[in-house]
């Protein structure tokens, strides 16, 4: 089933409609200091049925790319260029009403820390109703009442009908999570972005909430973005994977070829960095050198250049551009996958001159 | 093995008990740590894993009597640093030299208005560590060096500083007293995962070059596996599996111990989907009224009978590796 959908993104026709493409998407937070490009100039394409994961560390813009498609981007950021289409439609010509018809109808997503997003002065039920109702005035509160309990059950809540009626202090982590699930979902949107939604818990409620969200990915056939800063949960559940450094996508492409065939040296380099648990027996780690990159002052070329092993001069002047490294639409952004044709080139003009 | 090794520390039947005042002279009690007993070798590297709430961190502040025990013994070095039974226990600051922590939250546990050189100058002074005032500049110098950071960062204050840094201050203010055993109290959790190897790497380092102990504390229990010789686990209060860590991964006795392996998320796309994953069910209980019995008995796939009536024993199944569950027993093991 899941080899199926890979190969039909490898075959991807361009006739048939993405459900949301990003192009060149650029924001930047005008702090006091100065600008900060949180986000510079991401493309990605994200397919009908499909899991799509962004890894990144702290402050490669990954939850504020997210933030800027679904309209939540908070003064000082400000996306300056670019453009996110919701199939067809460019989302960031939408007006706040326009667009608070689709946050939470077509798109929705899940954050962080469940206890910080639920409001603790309100039922669990009631915030539900309240999300649901908003978009479907014709449903009563009692109807909606009754969605919201299947809703729960759906997510694997036991004792559902006593649960609506609580309030998020009552309950654990986990649960919490699952009702954050529940809410986004309750209007069927079309895609959902999951920002860390496993980070602040334990690893085995984590894999209760993988779980679920596997499971409700196959139900639903509903396009999923999965943000993380854990490799081990992007293998887990994304079909393809962007990874960002410093603002960039350093490397994109289906979850096989990114695990098996890292090409950029920063893909590399977190994978090689990673203590494995089925080691057989001690090996030492090999970390990536170097600080992350300050955002104020960034380098002048690759922004991974600094901490690269196989640094070269040009990598220091002049970005990369992402270039095609294998089937599939497996791309990334690094010289050293040109240099062959960089170093032909030179040799060409020199003969030329 | 472990039986020529000088044993280091050694703690039996360590209880903690955090009282909550519920009304009037009524206090009910979070029973952070329950009956653990543990020893470690000299120059060992033990692991702590737990989820949250298993009592790892308070086992491992209570060791160096951050937190008074309430219950138990305390051997460190031949010498008994607490004893349950005993009024007064000894003095802990001549320990203090000896035994260091590292803890969890680099930004939180730096004083936010003294500077590096301070922070790290504070320990060397409180223990009368420097002869002259140069003899201080050079120690803390040298420990910067140590750690990887700048001379000059001596005067920078620690919001200057990235997480990965400020936890080199941290690590640097931990051995400016030159100690023997150190709590590393999930020491690297709160930072990126491309710093995370450079301190566990440092880490070992440090180990080998001085000779140290340290007790290891993390959820992760990859990162535990990686550093650890030996790995305890923890749940809700109890050591419920101790073994050496190659040992625990290939053949995990506990059940608990067999789900928290298999929740580990794998970063290899084939081999994660095609494993099969024990799922528990529910949340842990809370610890203010722990279940009866084995307290693992209320989310274990295996629960029997027995397991809500009484704890079952711990006991050695193999050469170093001990267990306390029930199947075990029964299955004659």
């Amino acid at each position: 089933m899941k080899e199926e959908k890979i190969e039909n993104i490898g075959t991807s026709e361009p006739k048939q409609e993405k459900l949301l493409e990003v192009k060149d998407l650029k924001v930047s937070f005008f702090t006091p200091v100065g600008e900060v490009k949180a986000v510079d100039g991401i493309s990605y394409e994200l397919n009908y049925d499909e899991v799509m994961g962004i890894v990144g560390e702290s402050g490669s813009g990954k939850s504020v790319e997210a933030y800027s498609i679904i309209g939540l981007l908070q003064s000082p950021g400000k996306v300056v260029g670019g453009s996110i289409k919701f199939e067809g439609q460019d989302v960031l010509d939408w007006d706040k009403k326009r667009m608070r018809a689709f946050r939470g109808n077509q798109i929705s997503m899940i954050f962080q820390n469940p206890m910080t997003c639920l409001n603790p002065v309100y039922t669990v039920g009631n915030q539900m109703v309240e999300a649901l109702r908003c978009h479907h005035k014709e449903i009563s509160k009692a109807e909606a009442k009754e969605k919201a309990v299947e809703m729960l059950k759906l997510v694997g809540i036991n004792n559902a009908e006593k649960r609506v009626d609580q309030y998020p202090h009552e309950l654990s982590g986990g649960m919490r999570q699952r009702v954050m699930i529940a809410m986004a979902l309750i209007c069927s949107p079309k895609v959902l972005i999951a920002d860390e939604p496993t980070t602040a818990l334990d690893v085995t409620i984590q894999a209760q909430i993988l779980e679920l969200m596997k499971d409700l990915q196959k139900k639903t056939h509903m396009a999923i973005i999965f943000i993380t800063h854990n490799l081990g949960v992007v293998a887990e559940i994304c079909d393809r994977v962007s990874v960002m450094y410093a603002g960039h996508i350093v490397e994109q492409g289906t979850c096989q070829d990114v695990f098996y065939h890292p090409h950029h040296p920063y893909t590399l380099g977190l994978l090689r960095s990673m203590p494995k648990i089925d080691a057989e027996s001690y090996e030492r780690l090999i970390p990536i050198e170097g600080t992350p990159v300050d955002l104020l002052n960034p380098p002048a070329g690759c922004s991974f250049g600094p901490r690269c092993e196989h640094c070269m001069k040009i990598c220091l002047t002049q970005k990369p551009p992402l270039v095609p490294v294998g089937e599939n639409n497996h791309i990334a952004a690094c010289w050293l996958l040109q240099k062959d044709a960089i170093l032909a080139g030179k040799k060409e003009a020199e003969q030329n001159g | 093995m472990a039986e020529e090794q000088k044993k280091l520390l050694i703690v039996e039947n360590l209880k903690k008990y955090f009282p909550i005042k519920m009304g009037f002279n009524k206090y009910k009690y979070v029973q952070a740590v329950e009956d653990v007993s543990f020893s470690i070798n000299k120059g060992e590297t033990l692991g702590l894993v737990g989820e949250s709430g298993c009592g790892k961190t308070t086992c491992g502040r209570t060791v160096l009597r951050l937190y008074e025990p309430t219950s138990g013994k305390i051997i460190y070095d031949g010498n008994v640093i607490f004893n349950g039974e005993s009024k007064n226990n000894p003095d802990m600051l001549p320990y203090r030299r000896k035994m260091q922590m590292i803890f969890q939250d680099p930004s939180a546990s730096l004083d936010p208005r003294m500077t590096v050189g301070e922070i790290i100058g504070e320990a060397i002074d409180i223990h009368h560590l420097a002869a002259s005032k140069k003899d201080r500049d050079d120690m803390i110098r040298m420990l910067l060096e140590e750690v990887g950071l700048n001379t000059e960062h001596s005067n920078r204050y620690p919001h200057e500083f990235s997480g990965g840094q400020q936890q080199r201050v941290g690590i640097a203010r931990a051995l400016a007293v030159q100690p023997e055993f150190i709590v590393c109290d999930e020491p690297i959790s709160a930072l990126d995962v491309s710093i995370q190897s450079q301190v566990v790497n440092m880490l070992e380092d440090m180990q080998k070059e001085k000779d140290l102990t340290y007790l290891f504390i993390a959820h992760d229990i990859s990162v535990v596996r990686h550093i650890s010789n030996r790995i305890g686990v923890m749940y809700l209060g109890n050591l419920v599996e101790l073994a050496e860590s190659y040992e625990l991964s290939r053949n995990p006795l506990h059940p608990y111990t067999k789900t928290l392996l298999s929740a580990v998320p794998i970063p290899d796309p084939d081999k994660c989907r095609a494993r099969r994953r024990i799922v528990l069910e529910g949340d842990i209980p809370s610890p203010v009224d722990p279940p009866s019995g084995c307290r693992f008995h209320t989310r274990c796939p295996y629960a029997m009978a027995c397991c809500s009536e009484s704890r079952p024993p711990w006991k050695e199944y193999a050469p170093g590796h001990f267990a306390a569950c029930w199947l075990l027993e029964k299955s004659g093991g």
